[in-house]
């Protein structure tokens, strides 16, 4: 390169060497990110070690003091668990279901681009508009789920309650122990938002509602990645259907279903909206997570300190997850 | 081959029935009067009374304040996404085009920090917007939301800019143009399809965000839709259903739209930067 530039453009030369230029073009990026992400990090492991109150940014040193009385709160321990359930479950759902959704995409259909908008309909949208749409669809008294589950939806033909099909199948006493399942009556039906558990279930619906299409998406990726030859390797070899996926194309999408599971689990655990939305951490508190228990503590209950700390509780599995996708990064490299 | 799409057909179709029937039922409220939506005798399913109306957009449009949030949030994301083209466009083909450890080591460190979510961060930067006296002022979102996008504009960007040989440019340098010039004409050209990209998925995080605009803004003249709609249109014991349901359709549908648009360059970019 350097035999094109001539004696008069030194000064430019100089900028545009790469050893310059480089780290002057990266600079404004990584201060800003420095300063809008790492600085409020450190506040935050500043104030959750102090007795700071909304008023003020400073306080005094207490230690650890805000970590343990925010463990010895049984609230914060619910939180705990419930943070882990919602994004354990959630997960699971979304792992199965995006596989067979991406595994159906991949291939050319008449009017894949409709479908494809359907299912991209839930990732789309805004997480605190579409949490207020299922206010209205888990509603107690116009809940179109009650609606269906009690109502004839073979009007004029065999009389058909989907209710008592779900009554005969799980609400039984002689159902094997660990699930007990209430059974539904048409005058009382189920409080999606009022009772404990179905909270947690609608919950955990939204989410994995909300990710199917990211991960979808991920999955997608990957098996368009796939070498053809792979296709007709597995054919030669007689692998099809079940084999094929068990021992092709499962071990070779492993890597990339692992990316969309982290992002998956990132987004989960620290979403505050969809539970701030639909149930505000209630039925007395039985549907609080970490993050909006953060927030009833360091907001509403002004002890900024103790919500700092809830918080950070976030940290280390978050800081396990970054660990895996850059052990992950640098394995790709290699191959 | 058509034993295939039917199988296709067989899962897509009810995994796409179920995915998209939150927002048939928005659509459905959104267009019933509230003499049939809150008549417990009525089928639902069917239109009753006076339905279907308009009167819920109208109630919406001019009763509330949602074109005022949908403006402001307008505003926040043009703003934004300005902040992170400046930001991320010469960031992202610099790691693009910066081999070795270093150049690696601070692109994985920028994606990494894209994992530290807002809620994280919500608790000390309230304090700080207040301290700048940025408080229910839109600036605070403006100088805040970047600390997202930029992360993952970033990344997408190198992508991009990775998948444009370097050879492209050294040929245009060889004919006497220079680096800026070449990338000027040689380089950004192609890369507009991944600048697009990043526009339209700054701009949805930005439609997206939640608690921010929580913490920081406190009036219903300076919200954004995300946060307006669950707070100033659900008070207390009062609940505008069929405008709820219809204030969620009118960004979701054009959202999504944009989206299945730039699928495939989404794709293109999240797994060029890495993972491949």
């Amino acid at each position: 390169m350097a035999s094109v530039a001539t004696s008069g453009r030194r000064w430019q030369d100089t900028l545009e060497e790469r050893r310059f230029l480089a780290p002057l073009l990266i600079a404004p990026a990584v201060l800003f990110i420095a300063l809008l992400v790492g600085v409020p990090l450190v506040l935050a492991i500043y104030l959750s070690l102090t007795d700071a109150t909304a008023g003020s940014l400073t306080g005094e040193f207490v230690g650890l003091r805000n970590y343990l009385d925010a463990w010895d709160d049984e609230n914060f321990r619910r939180a705990l668990k419930n943070t882990v359930i919602f994004t354990v479950v959630s997960q699971a759902i979304v792992l199965v279901c995006a596989g067979f959704l991406a595994h159906a995409l991949v291939r050319n259909f008449r009017g894949k681009w409709l479908l494809r908008f359907f299912i991209l309909l839930p990732w789309a949208a805004p997480v605190a508009l579409s949490t207020v749409g299922f206010l209205w669809i888990f509603h107690s008294l116009y809940s179109v789920v009650n609606w269906t589950l009690t109502h004839d939806i073979f009007p004029g033909g065999p009389a058909f309650y989907p209710y008592k099909a779900i009554n005969w199948a799980f609400a039984r006493d002689f159902w094997p122990g660990a699930i007990q399942i209430t059974p539904i009556e048409p005058i009382d039906p189920p409080q999606w938002l009022g009772e404990p558990h179905l909270a947690m279930a609608a919950i955990i619906l939204i989410h994995a509602w909300r990710i199917i299409p990211f991960a979808t998406v991920i999955f997608i990726a990957g098996l368009a990645s796939m070498p053809p030859e792979i296709d007709d390797a597995a054919k030669v070899d007689g692998a099809t259907g079940l084999r094929k996926f068990w021992y092709v194309t499962f071990p070779l999408q492993l890597p990339i279903a692992l990316v969309a599971l982290l992002f998956g689990i990132v987004f989960t655990a620290t979403d505050i909206t969809v539970v701030q939305v639909l149930t505000q951490g209630g039925p007395f508190n039985s549907t609080q997570i970490l993050t909006t228990w953060a927030y009833a503590t360091g907001i509403n209950g002004a002890a900024l300190g103790e919500g700092a700390a809830i918080s950070l509780y976030l940290l280390p599995p978050l800081a396990l997850v970054a660990i895996v996708m850059l052990w992950f990064a640098r394995k790709v490299e290699v191959t | 081959m058509k034993r295939e799409s039917l199988l296709s057909y067989l899962v897509v179709g009810p995994f796409a029935i179920v995915l998209a029937f939150p927002f048939y039922w928005m659509l459905m409220t959104s267009l019933r009067s509230d003499d049939d939506l809150y008549d417990i005798q009525q089928v639902p399913f069917k239109f009753n009374a006076d339905s279907p109306t308009i009167n819920n957009y109208k109630f919406l449009l001019q009763d509330t304040d949602y074109l005022r949030w949908l403006e402001n949030t307008v505003i926040v994301g043009v703003a934004v996404v300005a902040i992170t083209l400046v930001l991320a466009l010469p960031a992202g083909y610099a790691l693009a085009r910066l081999s070795g450890r270093w150049g690696q080591g601070v692109g994985v460190g920028i994606f990494l920090t894209y994992l530290v979510p807002p809620t994280l961060l919500f608790l000390p930067l309230s304090r700080v917007v207040a301290d700048l006296d940025l408080n229910d002022r839109l600036w605070s979102l403006i100088v805040v939301y970047p600390s997202f996008t930029v992360p993952f504009s970033t990344w997408l960007l190198m992508g991009f800019f990775k998948t444009i040989p370097p050879e492209l440019e050294d040929a245009a340098l060889v004919d006497g143009a220079s680096r800026l010039g070449a990338l000027a004409r040689v380089v950004f050209p192609l890369s507009v399809p991944g600048i697009l990209t990043v526009v339209i998925f700054s701009f949805s995080l930005v439609f997206n965000e939640f608690i921010y605009a929580l913490t920081f803004i406190s009036s219903s003249e300076t919200r954004t839709i995300s946060s307006g709609v669950p707070i100033e249109l659900i008070r207390g014991d009062v609940f505008y259903w069929g405008a709820l349901m219809a204030a969620t359709l009118i960004p979701a549908v054009p959202l999504a739209l944009l989206y299945n648009a730039f699928l495939n360059r989404f794709i293109a970019g999240f797994t060029g930067g890495a993972f491949r």
